[in-house]
C-alpha cells in the first residue's frame, strides 16, 4: 500500500499574485506530497470539481486580493456538497487577523498569513489530514 | 459508499475513490476491479506521449474539446513524474485543461509515477478501466515519454500518438530510439516554429528505415495546439487508425495481448506478494539462509518445498 | 598608489585578517568579498561607463542637476472601493503635498470585466477602485484639474480603454489631450511573466500597445505610454539582476514591435518609462538602478540606433518592495520603507511610491499612508541624500556591484535574445521558471535562517497584539456598484453603444487599423469596460498561461 497525501493548490478569484501559492506548492512537493496545481483565476466551482476528480486530501487556497471572505466559504460549501466530508481545507494570503475567526467558523481549518514558514503548512497538513 | 456500485451508477466521487484505491493499492481495489470488469471494453484508449515541453496537455485539451463537440465523453489520465529524491510530485497538467473541469462529460485524473516502475503501468491500466466502466467513450492517457515506464503505460492504449516539436536538436536523437517505434501516429506540435518541415523529413527517414513496418505507415500531422490548428486533421488520423486496426483484427490482437500481459502481471504480483509476506517479512527467509549456509539443506530443495506450499494454497 | 602597490597592500591586509577571522569567524551568507578597493573598479573608464548626470550612458542620472532643482514626484498609489471614495483619498493626498496621482484599479477592472459579471463576485472595489464606464471615471477625477495633475494608472491589458476614458474626462473638463501628463502601465509582458492580469494573447496585446504608442505620439505627446515594469517581477521573487534583465528584455520586445509597426525609434522611445522595485539591500539597489540606466542607454544607442538623448534615458518610477513588508510587528515596516526610500533616492528615481506599514495585512489606513508620504518628505528635506547628485558614485563597492549586476543582466538578455526574444522566452516559461526558482530559494533561505527577517525568523514577539484599525472595504460596495452600472445602462443611448461596439469589432479584425480612436468613440457612448473588452475577446481570444513549477 502506498498512500500519498494529495493536495490541490488553487488560486480562487482574479488576483495574479501566485508567488506564495507556487512556493507552497514546491515546498509541499519537497515534503513528499502530490500537488495538483491549477493556476490562476479559478472559480469556486472549478476548485471543488477538481478536488473531487483528483480525490485530494487537502485543498489549499491562496488569495491576496481581499476576496477571501467571499470565496473561501464558497469553496468549503461546494467541496462538502460534493460529499467530500474529510477533505482538509486551508487558506493563506493577505488576511487580517480579524477575518480569521469567521473563516474558521465557515470550515477553513487553518489560515496562514504572510511570514508563515512553509514547514508550518507541511506540519499542519501532516497532523490534520485524514487519509 | 459501495464504490463499485456507485461508480457504475455514474457517481463521480465513486470513480475518483476507485482510482485512489487502485493507486494506493488498497485491499478493496481488487474487489472493485472484479465488480466493474464486466462493464469494461467499450472505451477507445488513446495514448499520447512525447518529451517534456511538447505541449501534450494543451493538445489533450484541444483533442478532448473536439471529441466533446462530436458528443463523445472523455476520460483523461495524466501522468507526471514523481521526484525520486522527495517522493513528491507537482501534477500540473490540469492547468491546460481548466476549461474542461466543469464539463460533466469529461473526467480528468492526475497521477504521479511514484517510483514504482512495473506497478505504474498496471495502475494506469486499471484507472483506465475504471473510467471505461464509468462510461467514458474515449480515454486519453497522457505521459512524458522518456523512459521505459512511460512506454509501458502507453502500451495500454489502442492507438498511440507521439508528439514532437521542432527545434529539439539533439534531444530527438535521445528519444528517437525509445518512442519512435511505438507511434501509430506522429503529431508535430508548434509547427509554426522553424524546423517543422525538417522534423517531418527526419521522422519520415526513420520510418523508411523501419524494418518492422506493416502496411500501416504512421501519418505525420502538423498542428498548433495552442491555436487549435490542425486538431480536426489529427483526430481524423486517430479515427483512421482505429478503423484500420478494427478492420484487420489488429485491435483484437492488441487487446488480447494486453489481457495476457495483464494477467501475467497480476499473477506475478500475487507471487511477489506471497514471497514478500510469507517468506521475507515472516523471517522464514533468514531461517532458510542460515540452514543453507550451514549446508543443512540447499536452495533448490527449499524453493521446491515452497513452490509446493504455494500451489496447495 | 600604483596598482601593484595596492595589490601588495591588499595581500598584506588579507594575511593580517586571517588570524582575526580564525578567532572571530565571519557571519555566514555574506558577499564573498569582504572589502572593495580601487582594484575592483580599475576596468571602468570614467567617460564611457560612469560619465556625468544627463550625459550618456546616464549611469549617474538622467537630469543634469537631479534633485537640486526639483525633488522626485511623490506619487502615492491609491484607490479602493468606489470612484467617490477614491476621489476623496486623492484630494486628501493632494492637500497633503502629493505631487502626482497613482490610480489603483480593482481586479475586475484590470482584467476587463464589469462589476456586474459573475466572475467579479467578491472582488469589486477590493484592491483598487472599480471603473465600469466613463461615468465612474468622471466621478474619480471630480474637482481634480487634469490639466495640472500628473496621473499614473496601473492598468495593463485594458490600458487603451482606461486611457480613452481619461482623455474623454479631460475633454469634458475642457483640457485638450496634448496637455495631459501621466503614465499608463501598459506592460503586458510582465503580466504574463509575473503579475497575472492578462486578457489577450501576446500578438493582439502587442498590437494594442503599439497602437497606443502611435496614437499618443500624435495626440497625447506628454503622456508616458508605457511603464515597463520590473517591480512585479521582483515582487514575484526575482533577484535584482533578473529584475532589470527581464524588464529590459521586455522593453526591447516593445521597441521591436513598434518598429515593425512602422514607428521610428526616436518618435516613441522618449515616452517609454520604467518601473523598479526598491528592495531591502540598500547598496545593491542603488547599483541596480545605476546599472539599469547604463544598459538601457547602450541598448537604445547600439541596438536601435536611437539618436536623441531623450530616447536613451531610462526614466523610472519606484515603489518600495511590498513583498518585504511583514505582517509581524508592522511598525518595523516604517523603517524598512525609509531605507528603501533612501536607496531609490540615491539611485536617482524620477518618482516614488512608498508603501504603508500595514499593507501585509490589508489596504492602508489614512494614517499609515500619511506616514509613508512623510517618509519621502523626511528623506527629501532632512536627510541630505538628495542634496548632491549620485552620491555613491566612486564607492569601490557600489561601482563594482553596478558592473556586476550589469554583466549578469547582459547574460540574461543574451540568453533571451537567443530564444527569440522576451515573448518567446515567456511562452517557453523560461522567465517564469527563473523567477520561481529565485523565489523558492529566498523562502528556503528564510526558513533555514540563512537570511534573517527581523520579527519573522528572528526577534519575534510572543503573543503579538494584532493591529487594530485596519482599513476594511465595505462588503456592500459590490452591490452598490452593480446598481450604479445598471442605472447608467438605462440612461445611455443604447443604440449608439451598439453601433460603436460594432465599429470597434470591425476595426479589431483589420490589423492595420489603430484601435485607439474606435475605443475612444466607444467609451464616449458610455459603453462599459466589459462590453469593450468582450468585443476584443471575441476577435483576439484569451491568453492561456504557461505554468511550470
Amino acid at each position: 500500500m502506498e498512500k500519498k497525501i494529495r493536495v490541490l493548490v488553487a488560486k480562487p478569484g482574479l488576483d495574479g499574485h501566485d508567488r506564495g501559492a507556487k512556493v507552497v506548492a514546491r515546498a509541499l512537493r519537497d515534503a513528499g506530497f502530490e500537488v495538483i496545481y491549477t493556476g490562476l483565476r479559478q472559480t469556486p466551482e472549478q476548485i471543488a470539481e477538481a478536488a473531487l476528480q483528483e480525490d485530494v486530501n487537502v485543498v489549499a487556497m491562496s488569495i491576496l486580493s481581499g476576496a477571501h471572505g467571499h470565496l473561501f466559504p464558497k469553496v468549503v460549501d461546494l467541496v462538502r456538497g460534493n460529499g467530500m466530508t474529510d477533505t482538509l481545507i486551508i487558506g493563506g494570503g493577505v488576511i487580517p487577523d480579524g477575518d480569521i475567526p469567521a473563516l474558521k467558523e465557515a470550515g477553513v481549518a487553518e489560515v496562514f498569513t504572510p511570514g508563515t514558514p512553509t514547514s508550518d503548512v507541511v506540519n499542519f497538513i501532516k497532523e490534520n489530514v485524514k487519509l | 459508499m459501495d464504490i463499485a456500485k456507485e461508480l457504475l451508477k455514474g457517481n463521480r466521487l465513486a470513480l475518483s475513490k476507485a482510482i485512489t484505491a487502485i493507486e494506493n493499492e488498497y485491499p478493496e481495489a481488487t474487489e472493485i476491479m472484479k465488480e466493474i470488469y464486466p462493464h469494461t471494453g467499450h472505451a477507445y484508449v488513446l495514448g499520447i506521449t512525447g518529451p517534456p515541453g511538447a505541449g501534450k496537455s494543451t493538445l489533450t485539451d484541444k483533442i478532448t474539446r473536439a471529441y466533446r463537440a462530436q458528443g463523445k465523453t472523455v476520460g483523461i489520465v495524466a501522468v507526471d513524474p514523481t521526484s525520486p529524491f522527495t517522493g513528491g510530485a507537482i501534477l500540473g497538467d490540469r492547468i491546460r485543461m481548466n476549461e474542461l473541469t466543469l464539463d460533466a462529460g469529461v473526467f480528468i485524473r492526475s497521477m504521479g509515477t511514484r517510483g514504482s516502475l512495473g506497478g505504474l503501468s498496471h495502475k494506469t491500466a486499471d484507472a483506465v478501466k475504471a473510467m471505461d466502466a464509468f462510461g467514458k467513450d474515449i480515454i486519453i492517457v497522457e505521459t512524458v515519454g522518456v523512459g521505459q515506464s512511460e512506454v509501458d503505460i502507453v502500451k495500454a492504449a489502442d492507438t498511440t500518438m507521439v508528439v514532437l516539436i521542432p527545434g529539439m536538436g539533439d534531444d530527438i536523437q535521445a528519444i528517437k530510439a525509445g518512442i519512435l517505434e511505438i507511434g501509430d501516429l506522429y503529431c508535430i506540435n508548434k509547427s509554426d516554429l522553424d524546423g517543422a518541415d525538417k522534423l517531418v523529413r527526419e521522422i519520415n527517414m526513420m520510418l523508411d528505415l523501419d524494418s518492422f513496418m506493416t502496411d500501416w505507415r504512421p501519418p505525420i500531422t502538423k498542428v498548433i495546439a495552442s491555436q487549435n490548428e490542425g486538431i480536426e486533421d489529427l483526430i481524423g488520423t486517430v479515427e483512421k487508425h482505429r478503423a484500420y486496426i478494427e478492420g484487420n483484427g489488429e485491435l483484437t490482437r492488441r487487446r488480447t495481448k494486453r489481457t495476457c500481459d495483464e494477467m501475467l502481471d497480476i499473477l506475478n504480483s500475487g507471487i511477489n506478494n506471497f514471497v514478500q509476506g510469507q517468506i521475507v517479512d515472516s523471517g522464514r527467509l533468514d531461517e532458510y539462509v542460515e540452514k543453507i549456509r550451514a549446508h543443512d539443506t540447499d536452495p533448490y530443495t527449499v524453493v521446491g518445498g515452497l513452490m509446493d506450499e504455494m500451489l496447495k494454497k | 598608489m600604483s596598482t601593484e602597490k595596492i595589490q601588495a597592500e591588499l595581500a598584506k591586509y588579507e594575511a593580517s585578517v586571517e588570524k582575526a577571522v580564525a578567532r572571530f569567524p565571519e557571519r555566514p551568507h555574506l558577499p564573498e568579498q569582504r572589502l572593495y578597493t580601487p582594484l575592483d573598479i580599475k576596468g571602468d573608464d570614467y567617460a564611457d561607463e560612469i560619465s556625468f548626470p544627463g550625459v550618456y550612458p546616464f549611469t549617474r542620472g538622467v537630469q543634469p542637476t537631479m534633485y537640486r532643482g526639483r525633488f522626485w514626484t511623490m506619487r502615492m498609489y491609491a484607490g479602493f472601493s468606489t470612484a467617490e471614495e477614491s476621489n476623496k483619498r486623492y484630494r486628501m493626498l493632494i492637500e497633503n503635498g502629493a505631487t502626482g496621482l497613482s490610480c489603483a484599479f480593482d481586479l475586475p477592472t484590470q482584467i476587463g470585466y464589469d462589476s456586474t459579471d459573475p466572475i467579479s463576485e467578491g472582488e469589486v472595489g477590493k484592491v483598487g477602485v472599480a471603473i465600469d464606464s466613463l461615468a465612474d471615471m468622471e466621478t474619480l477625477f471630480d474637482q481634480i484639474d487634469l490639466g495640472k495633475v500628473s496621473t499614473s494608472m496601473t492598468i495593463n491589458a485594458p490600458a487603451s480603454v482606461l486611457l480613452a476614458m481619461y482623455i474623454a474626462v479631460a475633454e469634458k473638463q475642457g483640457v485638450p489631450a496634448d496637455q495631459l501628463r501621466g503614465t499608463i502601465q501598459n506592460d503586458i509582458l510582465k503580466e504574463y511573466a509575473a503579475r497575472g492580469t492578462y486578457i489577450f494573447p501576446p500578438r493582439p496585446s502587442m498590437r494594442l500597445i503599439t497602437n497606443i504608442f502611435e496614437y499618443c505620439s500624435k495626440n497625447v505627446p506628454k503622456w508616458n505610454t508605457i511603464s515597463i515594469s520590473g517591480y512585479h517581477i521582483r515582487e514575484a521573487g526575482s533577484t535584482a539582476a533578473q529584475e532589470i534583465a527581464f524588464t529590459i528584455a521586455d522593453g526591447i520586445a516593445y521597441c521591436e514591435a513598434a518598429i515593425k509597426a512602422g514607428l521610428k525609434i526616436d518618435d516613441f522611445a522618449g515616452r517609454l518609462s520604467f518601473f523598479w522595485n526598491a528592495h531591502n539591500n540598500v547598496l545593491e539597489e542603488v547599483a541596480k538602478f545605476r546599472a539599469s540606466r547604463r544598459i538601457w542607454a547602450k541598448v537604445m544607442k547600439e541596438r536601435f540606433h536611437a539618436e536623441k538623448d531623450k530616447s536613451m534615458m531610462l526614466r523610472f518610477h519606484t515603489q518600495t518592495a511590498g513583498s518585504m513588508l511583514t505582517a509581524q510587528q508592522p511598525n518595523n515596516n516604517i523603517v524598512r520603507v525609509a531605507l528603501q526610500t533612501a536607496a531609490a533616492v540615491m539611485g536617482g528615481t524620477q518618482s516614488l511610491h512608498t508603501n504603508s506599514r500595514d499593507e501585509a495585512l490589508a489596504l492602508p489606513t489614512q494614517e499609515s499612508v500619511t506616514i509613508a508620504l512623510r517618509t519621502q518628505q523626511i528623506v527629501a528635506y532632512e536627510s541630505g541624500l538628495a542634496d548632491v547628485i549620485d552620491p555613491l558614485a566612486g564607492s569601490y563597492y557600489v561601482e563594482a556591484m553596478t558592473d556586476k549586476i550589469e554583466a549578469e543582466a547582459w547574460d540574461y538578455i543574451k540568453k533571451i535574445d537567443d530564444m527569440g526574444g522576451a515573448v518567446a522566452a515567456i511562452e517557453k516559461g523560461y522567465i517564469q521558471k527563473e523567477i520561481q526558482d529565485s523565489a523558492y530559494k529566498w523562502q528556503m533561505d528564510v526558513e533555514s535562517g540563512a537570511r534573517t527577517i527581523v520579527g519573522v525568523n528572528k526577534f519575534q514577539m510572543e503573543n503579538e497584539e494584532p493591529p487594530k484599525d485596519l482599513l476594511k472595504v465595505d462588503e456592500a460596495v459590490g452591490e452598490r456598484q452593480k446598481a450604479k452600472v445598471n442605472a447608467m445602462k438605462e440612461k445611455r443611448d443604447n443604440e449608439a453603444v451598439k453601433a460603436a461596439l460594432a465599429d470597434l469589432k470591425k476595426a479589431c479584425q483589420d490589423e492595420n487599423e489603430n484601435l485607439m480612436p474606435h475605443i475612444l468613440a466607444a467609451v464616449k457612448t458610455y459603453a462599459t469596460l466589459g462590453e469593450i473588452c468582450n468585443v476584443m475577446r471575441e476577435v483576439f481570444g484569451e491568453y492561456e498561461a504557461h505554468v511550470s513549477l
